[in-house]
Formats: structure tokens, C-alpha cells, sequence
């Protein structure tokens, strides 16, 4: 980067801190959600015609409406289809997910894969693979499950000893040192055995590909329960930024809604991560986006990051297949191309501050 | 009595003696706890490298091995200890110090604790470059190892350039190492799925550091490079440590700054490139050494010998613990040290946390 350009961003990212959001009034930033809805359509359309075999968008609407036995139709109903479902469900399990730590530790830089939850679930997913030798989605959801919320409990202790508290840089340090120790034994654990090194290596790249709709049904409960949670704790999360004390003053119960923001990230991160395998830096990107939008309210974040998140992940999904075509690229393999200049851009504001 | 008197100067509590050789010709100041440090993990060094020696699929007690290493003993005992355990626990042994000393380097120059390889990104950016030739190029060790070093150099780099915002500040250059990290990371699974399973296996634990089957004829060639580097580490620990002071500081005592700064840059990166280049990217080692040996001689600031101690003895032990762990499959010792690596990594942020 030039120092010119680096100057801009510099003052670029100042404005930002002082500017409440683009959208000021309710009426604006309702605009801006059908906006936000209306591409979010539009993405799920072109997900569904764009692939190894493109199909015009008129034959999309028939074989979803209108379905005969074609070849095109068939391909829509058992793959396309189903795939897009799973990105929906998935990019808003992480988005959402994303936005609830930000808003929880008030780190500008959480992220369920750089706090170490997706590696967290990740490790549990080849315990359950590689030792106790599962294969249906069904039976390893729930070492999904057990690996997020044990990892995001555990970070949050390792990072929040002492007087300071939870301070962004601790909890990302420990996020990390926590996830590399679970990566490092999970790679240890693969490479014992070539069929679960093959299983996960599959699994590891972060990919919406699972034909039918099984992996749909194990997770979609799941995530469905973390987001309305999730949009519960919108409003005590909104007390929550002010400080402990003030936001106990205003009524908000702490505990409770750290209880429950806990468990609804788990939800959400263990399902996508089973779902999907670890998928990184939709939910770092995605509530930035959203602030940026609609200022500093939690239920506004929550509402967009929702609708935004799934845009993000299948426009990764449709990029990633027609870099390559015919082949694919996996969705965790664009989105971390995506997501790591954001990660860096935001690393090099003059003030990692908190929210 | 005056301060001439005491030929030691001030006494900041450390007992100091000075060694003069040939009359005054060569003399050096000399630290004697750090002295008695390094001696005593040195010693745990060898004794956990001749226990790993020692056990085995196949047993043989300790005074055999002593009694095979002196060449005093011959037929079966001979080939498994000197032929086949030796080699790669003599790796163990001086890859750990390298490493040791290239993470001091590299966190007295960036003034760091974190600023070790690992963080910087040259770990992954060296796997990137391996499997670049083993995948796409199914090139042979030399050709692996040559891609490894452009990869990390690279890598190190790209990382410690974006996080240059009027210095480098600590925090910025982990998150910036998780981010270049993170993109070669799926570069490198995109690589590995495009692979054969075999091919895709090798790599992958080629990429997790190990030192599973390496011989004689690693053995050769790292120690003659070693035998290079690790002296040439040594005779610039003291303008490491004055350059600690700041470059101004450095000059007055007659340091000439930019001149040392690079060649300790080159040392460090040859260092950990020789490393990578043998066995692989093995992390935390590097990180951990420097400020574990540190916290044992209480010295002021990151030391080379005493990291070079403690890095042969990290590596020893972690590579008998592959060893053994899962007897008899063989992990690949760097799964070992990350995993010790983070726990350390988490026990040090506890510790920061109750001192505030």
C-alpha cells in the first residue's frame, strides 16, 4: 500500500468511528433491508442457475414451480437447490454468529474462527470421526455441539483472568494459542489414519456440497433455535455496550444474557461447522458491513447481518464455481481470499478499538 | 574503598567472573548463572535424547546405548543404535538449538516476544512453497526444501511489511500473520485435495514437521551448514544485545547498526530456513525457547546459548513423546510442539493477566 492510500483509510476509518451509520432514520434503513433482501433473492436465483452447466433462469422458476422429469430439472431439485438451502442456513449461522461475539466481548475483531470455536467443533467433528469412526452428520452434530461451546468457554476464561477483563487483544491471543493447540491435534489425529485424513481433508476446506437433503434437516432446528435466541438478546446486548455497570444499572441481567449469547453462538457455530466444515471470516465480515449500515443498534446489526451473511457466503460459492470451471473451488477456500485483506485492513486502523 | 578497587564494577546481584586467554587476547565476561543454566538443561538434553535412543520397538538399556555410541559395541545393538536411532535424535537435538537461537534472533530484533517465524507467517508460506513442488512440480528434497525457503522468505516478507504502520506493533503483526496465514492455509488444502491420498498424506506430514525417518543423510548436510551458522549466531549475541538498547545507544558503543541488524536477519532466517529445509515447518520451538531459558536465568533480555539449550531440549523431548505417544505409529514431532507450544502460549497469557 501506498502512503497515500494509507493515509485515506486512515482518515476513512476515523470518519467511520464518528458516523452513527449511512442509514440514520428507522425509514431508511428499513429502505436499505428490502434493498439488502431484494439482492439477497437475487443471489439465491443465480446460485441455483449458475454452476458446471449453466441454466437459464426461466427453466430455474419452472422446475421449482412448474416440475417435469427434464435433466435440467433434476439437477435443480436434487443439487442446486439443496446446496443453496445449506448456504442460506449457513451463512446466517455464521454471520450471526460473528455478530454476537463482537457484540459480547466488544472486539472489533471476533470471529468464531479466529476466537477458535470452528476449531473448537472442527477437533471434536475428527474425535468423533477418527475414533469413534462416525460418518452420518447426524451422530458428530453433537461433538459439534460439545467442541464449540467447550472452546468458547474456555477461551473466554483464558482471556478474561485477571483485573482488565476480557480486553480484545487477550481474547484473541488466547482464541488463537487455544485453536492452534485443537488444530494441532486434530492434524495429529487425521494423519494416524488415511481414511479419516481423506474424510477430512474432504471436510476441512469448508464446502456446501451434500447432495439431498439430510444435512438440511440434522442442522436447520439448530440454527433456526440460535437465531431467535440470538435476536432475543439483541436489546440486553444493546445495554451490554455501555459497560457491565451501566448496563446493569439499566436493567439488563449480565449473566443471563451472557448464559444465552453463549449458547446461541454455539448453536450456530456447531451447526455450520458440522454442516459445512470450518468456514472462516463470513462472521468477522458480515456485522462490519451491517454497522457500517445502520450505526451502532444491536437489533438493526442482528436484522441485516441475517439477510447479509447468506449473500456473502453463496456469492463465495457462486465465485468459486466459475474460477475454476469446470471444477470448484470450496467456499472456505474463497472466502478466507475474501476475508483475510478485510481481517488485515482492520488490523492496520490506527485503533483496534472496542465496540 | 574506591570503585577501582573492585575490578567487577557495579554488582547488580549477579556473580560474574572474567575468563582471559592468552594473557589478554581473549577474554569475555561471563555470567555464571547463565553458565550453570545452560550446563543443566544441556545435560537434561542428552539424557532425554539417550532414553529416546534406549527405548524402542526394539529395548536397549542405557548402558548399551552409552557403551554403542563410544563404538564399543557391535552387530545388532551397533545398527539400531548408532545407524538407525542416532541420526534423527542427534536432529532432534541440533534443529532444536537452531531453532532456539533463530527465535531469539528474531524477538531481540523485532523486540518482540511473539515476533518468532510461526507468527510471522514463514511456517505457513514455507508449506505453501513445499507443496507447490511436491504437488504441482513433484520435485525431489532439494527442490522441496529450495521451494520451502522462497515460500517463507516471501511470506515473512508480505506479513511483516503490512503490518508496518509506523512500526511494528506486536498485536498488529499476530493479526496480520493470521490473515496471510489463513489465505495460504486454503491455498494449501485447494493444493492437497487436488492430490493423490498417498501424495496428499506426505505432504501433509511433511507440512506438520517431522522428523519420522530421517538418516545419515540429513544428518550430513544440516550439521555442516549448522556447524556454520550457530557460531556465527554466537559471536553476534553481543551486538544483539547492545542493538536491545536502541540504535542510537548501539552506535555510541561503537556498533555499526544497520550493518549488524542485517547480518543477524540473515543468520536468524538461515537458521530457521535450514530447519524448515530438513524436516519440515516445526513450530513454537522457536517461540517458546527464548523466553522459557529467559525465565530461568532471569538475564534482561533474550540470550542465544541459553535458547539454544532450551530449544535441543524442547525438541528432544517432544520428539521422544512422538515418538512414543502412540507406540508404535509415529507422530510427526510438530503436532508435538504446537500442542505443548499452546498450552505454554495459554499459561504465559494467565501469567501476564494475574501481573497486571
Amino acid at each position: 500500500m501506498t502512503a497515500a492510500a494509507a493515509v485515506t483509510s486512515r482518515t476513512v476509518a476515523r470518519e467511520e468511528e464518528k458516523r452513527p451509520g449511512l442509514a440514520q432514520t428507522n425509514a431508511k434503513r428499513l429502505l436499505w433491508l428490502l434493498v439488502a433482501v431484494a439482492v439477497l433473492l437475487a443471489v439465491i436465483v443465480a446460485s441455483i442457475a449458475i454452476g458446471s452447466k449453466d441454466i437459464p433462469v426461466s427453466t430455474v422458476f419452472d422446475a421449482i414451480f412448474a416440475y417435469n422429469d427434464s435433466d435440467d430439472h433434476a439437477i435443480i431439485q436434487a443439487l442446486r437447490v439443496p446446496r443453496t438451502i445449506l448456504g442460506i442456513g449457513v451463512g446466517m449461522a455464521l454471520g450471526m454468529s460473528g455478530a454476537l461475539i463482537q457484540a459480547l466481548t466488544r472486539n472489533p475483531l471476533a470471529d468464531p474462527g479466529i476466537l477458535g470455536v470452528n476449531a473448537g467443533a472442527a477437533f471434536f467433528v475428527v474425535l468423533g470421526v477418527g475414533i469413534f469412526g462416525m460418518t452420518s452428520i447426524q451422530s458428530f452434530i453433537w461433538f459439534a455441539f460439545l467442541g464449540a461451546i467447550v472452546t468458547t468457554v474456555l477461551v473466554y476464561a483464558v482471556g478474561s483472568v485477571g483485573r482488565a477483563g476480557a480486553t480484545p487483544v487477550r481474547l484473541t491471543l488466547a482464541g488463537v494459542a487455544i485453536g492452534a493447540v485443537l488444530s494441532g491435534i486434530s492434524s495429529g489425529i487425521t494423519l494416524l489414519n488415511p481414511t479419516t485424513f481423506d474424510r477430512m481433508r474432504q471436510w476441512g476446506a469448508g464446502s456446501l456440497v451434500a447432495p439431498g437433503y439430510e444435512t438440511i434437516w440434522a442442522t436447520m432446528p439448530f440454527i433456526a433455535a440460535g437465531l431467535v435466541l440470538a435476536m432475543l438478546m439483541a436489546r440486553p446486548l444493546n445495554a451490554v455496550a455501555l459497560g457491565d455497570d451501566l448496563a446493569s444499572a439499566l436493567g439488563a441481567n449480565i449473566m443471563r444474557t451472557r448464559i444465552g449469547v453463549v449458547i446461541a453462538t454455539t448453536l450456530l457455530a456447531g451447526a455450520a461447522t458440522a454442516a459445512a466444515g470450518p468456514i472462516g471470516f463470513v462472521g468477522l465480515m458480515v456485522p462490519h458491513a451491517a454497522r457500517w449500515i445502520v450505526g451502532p443498534d444491536q437489533r438493526w446489526i442482528f436484522l441485516f447481518t441475517v439477510v447479509l451473511a447468506p449473500v456473502l457466503l453463496l456469492t463465495s460459492d457462486i465465485l468459486g464455481r466459475i474460477v475454476m470451471r469446470p471444477g470448484e473451488l470450496q467456499v472456505g477456500i474463497v472466502t478466507a481470499f475474501v476475508g483475510a485483506p478485510v481481517l488485515i485492513a482492520l488490523a492496520r486502523r490506527r485503533r483496534v478499538s472496542g465496540l | 574503598m574506591s570503585v577501582q578497587d573492585q575490578p567487577q564494577g557495579i554488582n547488580f546481584g549477579r556473580p560474574i567472573r572474567a575468563v582471559r586467554l592468552f594473557g589478554e587476547a581473549v577474554s569475555h565476561r561471563v555470567d555464571l548463572k547463565t553458565v550453570t543454566v545452560c550446563a543443566i538443561l544441556a545435560v537434561i538434553a542428552v539424557v532425554v535424547a539417550l532414553i529416546t535412543i534406549s527405548s524402542g520397538e526394539y529395548q536397549v538399556p542405557l548402558p548399551d546405548v552409552v557403551r554403542a555410541l563410544f563404538g564399543q559395541a557391535e552387530g545388532r545393538i551397533h545398527m539400531v543404535v548408532v545407524e538407525w536411532r542416532l541420526p534423527r535424535t542427534a536432529l532432534a537435538l541440533i534443529l532444536g538449538a537452531a531453532l532456539g537461537i533463530g527465535g531469539a534472533i528474531f524477538q531481540s530484533l523485532t523486540r518482540n516476544p511473539l515476533g518468532s517465524p510461526d507468527i510471522i507467517g514463514f511456517d505457513a508460506g514455507a508449506y505453501s512453497g513445499a507443496l507447490v513442488v511436491i504437488i504441482l512440480l513433484q520435485g525431489g528434497y532439494y527442490a522441496i526444501a529450495g521451494g520451502a525457503l522462497v515460500g517463507g522468505l516471501i511470506t515473512a516478507l508480505m506479513v511483516y511489511f503490512l503490518a508496518y504502520n509506523r512500526g511494528v506493533q506486536g498485536f498488529r503483526l499476530i493479526i496480520v500473520g493470521i490473515g496471510v496465514s489463513a489465505m495460504l492455509n486454503s491455498v494449501n488444502t485447494w493444493m492437497l485435495l487436488r492430490a493423490k491420498l498417498e501424495v496428499a498424506m506426505a505432504a501433509a506430514i511433511w507440512g506438520a514437521g517431522s522428523l519420522n525417518g530421517l538418516g545419515l543423510d540429513r544428518l550430513g548436510p544440516a550439521t555442516l551448514v549448522l556447524a556454520v551458522l550457530i557460531p556465527m549466531a554466537l559471536l553476534m549475541a553481543r551486538p544483539m544485545a547492545q542493538l536491545e538498547l536502541g540504535d542510537d545507544a548501539a552506535r555510541a558503543l561503537g556498533i555499526n547498526a544497520e550493518r549488524s541488524r542485517l547480518a543477524l536477519l540473515v543468520i536468524g532466517v538461515a537458521l530457521t530456513a535450514t530447519v524448515t529445509a530438513t524436516a519440515g515447518p516445526i513450530g513454537f520451538v522457536a517461540l517458546a525457547a527464548p523466553q522459557l531459558a529467559r525465565r530461568l536465568t532471569g538475564s534482561p533480555g533474550v540470550a542465544m546459548l541459553p535458547a539454544a539449550a532450551m530449544g535441543a531440549l524442547l525438541l528432544a523431548a517432544a520428539d521422544y513423546i512422538a515418538q512414543r505417544a502412540f507406540a508404535p505409529t509415529q507422530l510427526p514431532v510438530g503436532i508435538v510442539t504446537v500442542s505443548l507450544g499452546g498450552v505454554y502460549f495459554v499459561w504465559l497469557l494467565l501469567r501476564e493477566a494475574r501481573r497486571q
